[in-house]
């Protein structure tokens, strides 16, 4: 059970070096004293101090001790390897040292940033540092193991980040998937009517590029379809897509909406108009669906629930594409890297019954709105209530779940936004209607919004600052008869206010999609404390995630508005691309090993392999493990009960002998 | 603060989530004990009983271990089997005389730099509360008796 003495390297001459970092580690440890300390220690041949290590001047500092003075192990005393152990792996490499050789002593986020006392810290940086300092003379030298790169990226998600990271990526030559589950790509902003602050119409600047990505060669649109498994690593993913069956063969369809016609089933909600108009059995989502082909929905469709009809659809389709007999389809691919795109879900109001939504009549959500006021939409772009008439005033509340220790405590960026944009779009169809927006702060913070919001205080806009606390159809007096009544707090004028309403608008914020938890662990990345997948680093990586090779963009990493989706999506596509554009990519040497000359054959190693990685050689009665395929977990080392296999990088003896140091002062 | 007794432990942090889980901590200057070192491997299934065993011979007063919160282990299952072997080596150590509470198993995500600074915090001052382990005395004391002395002697590696 014990792990046996390795010989250590004759001679080992440790280089420290310990970081100022600015005054983020020298400010809170006393640099001088551990410095002083490190050069008493076994092994250690120099040990120094500078402001910034990671800097080129920090870095030579490294390469000189190793070509002048034979440095063979060097301790980097600084922030977390996260942030700079390739920086330095990388100097200890161009100075001609095997870049494993090297370690990093965690002293900034792990000691001088939250330590408040500076004795205190000063210890606990020198126990850190010292547990490096026992631990190199059992580092061993590794190379890394290059594995070979697919040139393919999948992007999952076809909304307007999607679509911009495929044609990106598309631009430059690289073969693309995108997937997406719904029966057309073009996500939440197609069933926008215009977009602040221009009052671009939605749909006239996204129905280019969808329908550029629908031609383009090298992008495979994967409509219907959802990704099922995700398997492999960077560079080397293999990811199962199943193609829903539409029951229609896209190849023969062309999207003439015959069928659409002839359906007997005509009463469904649509989900496009937020349930507010209805559609066939048999439909395309909008008319400028990319692709342009039915789709029928077999949860509607009498013949797929086994009634009876006579299949009005199946006689009007001149090309003969409807087929009762669809199977879905799965497909295997195999990508070099994949960006996610799978944007947000609206937070549904009825999660906070004060404002009556599913209630009370004319308390509407923001997509509900955005499909009345649109052209194409349930009411033909007319601004009307429920009874079809105007509303003489319209009340648009902010904040609804936002801001908020009870629902959702982050700011969605975009809802102060969007709700002057609906005053303008009131205003513009129904100039005599009163409009009140009742806002906690007025966040316009990007390019001409503040210069919006002005306008529409010019254009006769109420603003009432307070957050709304209730809606009611509960007449306080006879001129709220029949009206809705908004009850607020108007702090500017220190009162409370009861504003009548005919169309109360719920602003609420933007959440995670219900299954990004689900969707996060099919991938194999995080998500961060609010339920958006999670950043690799928040500032210098926020594309990126933890995995190699999985990237995100637009919404699904935080709420964000249009011109920052498609910035990010470019985002992502680049850092795809760096990847994809080179035929290897290098990945982590700390595989396992097993000697076949000590293990006895109990397999226990094989069954806990979380990656398949390890297999029984018959002939020997050994296990063996496939290097390539291990993805360096260690598990096997630690399952197995004759201490066999060993992790490079991570051997029982660099673990021990860290545990050692660590404790040793 | 001198006299008190300062309690030392080591935590072992999986790569992945419970490092980067400090890491946050840190970059939010989340300020906590210092008694803990932290040594990092790729995955919490890694660490082995004979590291716990050996963290208390060198005069650990408790070991931490932190992982991926279940589903999101990037070895997929890695920390299921810490899981697993977690409650077994609870019961070794306590024939070998080791009060409960001593190891602790917890799940710490990337995101939760916050849970982290609790986790430590919490957990230096239960130790604080048992007291010193003084297995590190005890096994250079070879006069040391007791059963549970003679079995931490047999089974830690040298």
């Amino acid at each position: 059970m014990s792990g046996e003495e390795e010989a250590k390297m004759p001679e080992d001459k440790i280089a420290v070096y310990f970081c100022h970092c600015g005054s983020n580690i020298a400010g809170k440890v006393d640099v001088d004293k551990v410095v002083a300390w490190a050069a008493e220690q076994p092994n250690v041949t120099v040990a120094r101090e500078y402001k910034y290590m990671c800097s080129d001047p920090g870095q030579d500092l490294i390469k000189d001790d190793i070509q002048k003075l034979g440095v063979n192990r060097v301790v980097v005393a600084a922030c977390s390897p996260t942030m700079h152990e390739p920086t330095f792996r990388k100097a200890a490499s161009d100075a001609g040292l095997n870049p494993y050789l090297l370690q990093m002593a965690n002293v900034r986020e792990h000691c001088s940033w939250v330590t408040e006392d500076r004795d205190e810290a000063t210890e606990k940086a020198m126990r850190i540092l010292n547990a490096q300092i026992h631990r190199l003379p059992f580092n061993e030298a590794l190379d890394p193991i290059e594995v070979p790169v697919n040139p393919a990226v999948m992007v999952v998600g076809g909304g307007i980040a999607g679509i911009e990271a495929a044609l990106k990526l598309s631009a430059t030559g690289k073969k693309v998937y995108l997937v997406e589950k719904k029966p057309s790509i073009g996500g939440h902003m197609a069933m926008f009517d215009k977009t602040f602050p221009t009052l671009d119409c939605a749909a006239c600047i996204l129905t280019p590029k969808m329908s550029a990505a629908g031609k383009d060669p090298n992008i495979e649109m994967l409509a219907y379809s959802e990704v099922e498994e995700v398997e492999g690593y960077v560079g080397n993913f293999k990811v199962k897509v199943r193609k829903k069956a539409r029951f229609v063969n896209t190849d023969t369809c062309t999207g003439c909406g015959a069928c659409i016609e002839a359906c007997v089933v005509r009463k469904v909600p649509s989900e496009f108009d937020q349930g507010l108009g209805k559609r066939s059995a048999v439909y395309i989502p909008f008319p400028q669906a990319v692709p342009l082909r039915a789709t029928i929905d077999a949860a509607n469709c009498l013949t797929l629930k086994g009634k009876k009809c006579k299949q009005p659809c199946v006689t009007a389709c001149g090309p003969g594409a409807i087929d009762f007999e669809q199977q879905d389809e799965v497909l295997d691919l195999e990508v070099g890297a994949i960006i996610m795109a799978t944007g947000f879900e609206l937070w549904e109001p009825d999660q906070d019954p004060r404002y009556g939504y599913g209630k009370l009549d004319n308390v509407i959500s923001s997509l509900e709105f955005e499909r009345i006021s649109n052209a194409s939409g349930p009411t033909g772009g007319h601004i009307v209530c429920k009874n079809g008439e105007a509303p003489k005033s319209v009340a648009i509340l902010h904040c609804i779940g936002s801001r908020d220790q009870n629902h959702q405590e982050f700011c969605s960026r975009v809802c102060c936004m969007y709700s002057l944009k609906f005053s303008h779009l009131i205003k513009e169809h129904l100039p005599d209607t009163e409009v009140y927006e009742l806002y906690i702060d007025m966040r316009c913070y990007g390019k001409g919004y503040e210069e919006f919001y002005r306008r529409l205080m010019d254009e006769g806009v109420h603003m009432v600052r307070g957050r709304a606390a209730e809606v009611t159809d509960l007449a306080m007096s006879p001129e709220e008869e029949g009206r809705l009544i908004v009850k607020t707090e108007d702090t500017l004028l220190g009162i409370v206010r009861r504003i009548p309403a005919d169309m109360v608008i719920l602003s609420s914020g933007l959440s995670p999609a219900k299954d990004a938890k689900e969707v996060s662990q099919t991938f194999g990345f995080g998500c961060s404390g609010n339920g958006f997948f999670l950043e690799r680093h928040p500032k210098l990586e926020p594309v990126s995630t933890v995995t190699d090779g999985i990237f995100i963009a637009g919404c699904c990493q935080y709420p964000k508005d249009i011109p920052d989706t498609v910035a990010q999506a470019g985002a992502a596509a680049a850092c795809a691309l760096a990847l994809v554009d080179n035929p290897t990519v290098k990945v982590e040497p700390t595989v396992s090993y097993i000697d076949p000359e000590k293990c006895c054959g109990c397999h226990i190693c094989v069954s806990v392999c979380p990656h398949t990685a390890i297999q029984f050689n018959e002939e020997k009665k050994v296990a063996e493990v496939i290097t390539a395929a291990c993805k360096g977990c260690g598990v096997c080392v630690a399952a197995c009960g004759s201490n066999v296999p060993q992790q490079a990088g991570y051997l029982d003896n660099q673990i021990f002998a860290e545990i050692e140091g660590a404790m040793a002062l | 603060m001198t006299d008190q007794f300062e309690p030392r432990l080591i935590g072992f942090l999986c790569r992945w989530c419970s490092y980067n889980g400090a890491d946050l901590a840190g970059t939010s200057r989340l300020k906590y004990p210092a008694n803990m070192v932290p040594i990092k491997t790729n995955c919490s299934g890694r660490v082995d009983p004979t590291h716990i065993l050996k963290a208390f011979k060198e005069g650990a007063d408790g070991v931490l271990i932190a992982g991926c919160h279940p589903g999101d282990c990037h070895y997929i299952n890695g920390n299921y089997r810490t899981a697993g072997r977690y409650p077994l080596m609870e019961k070794l150590l306590e024939q070998m005389g080791l009060e409960h509470g001593r190891v602790r198993l917890e799940w710490v995500s990337a995101a939760e730099g916050e849970k982290f600074q609790r986790v430590v915090t919490e957990f230096t001052e239960e130790i604080r509360a048992l007291g010193p382990l003084g297995w590190g005395t005890q096994f250079h004391d070879e006069a040391a008796e007791g059963d549970a002395a003679e079995a931490a002697r047999e089974a830690v590696p040298a």
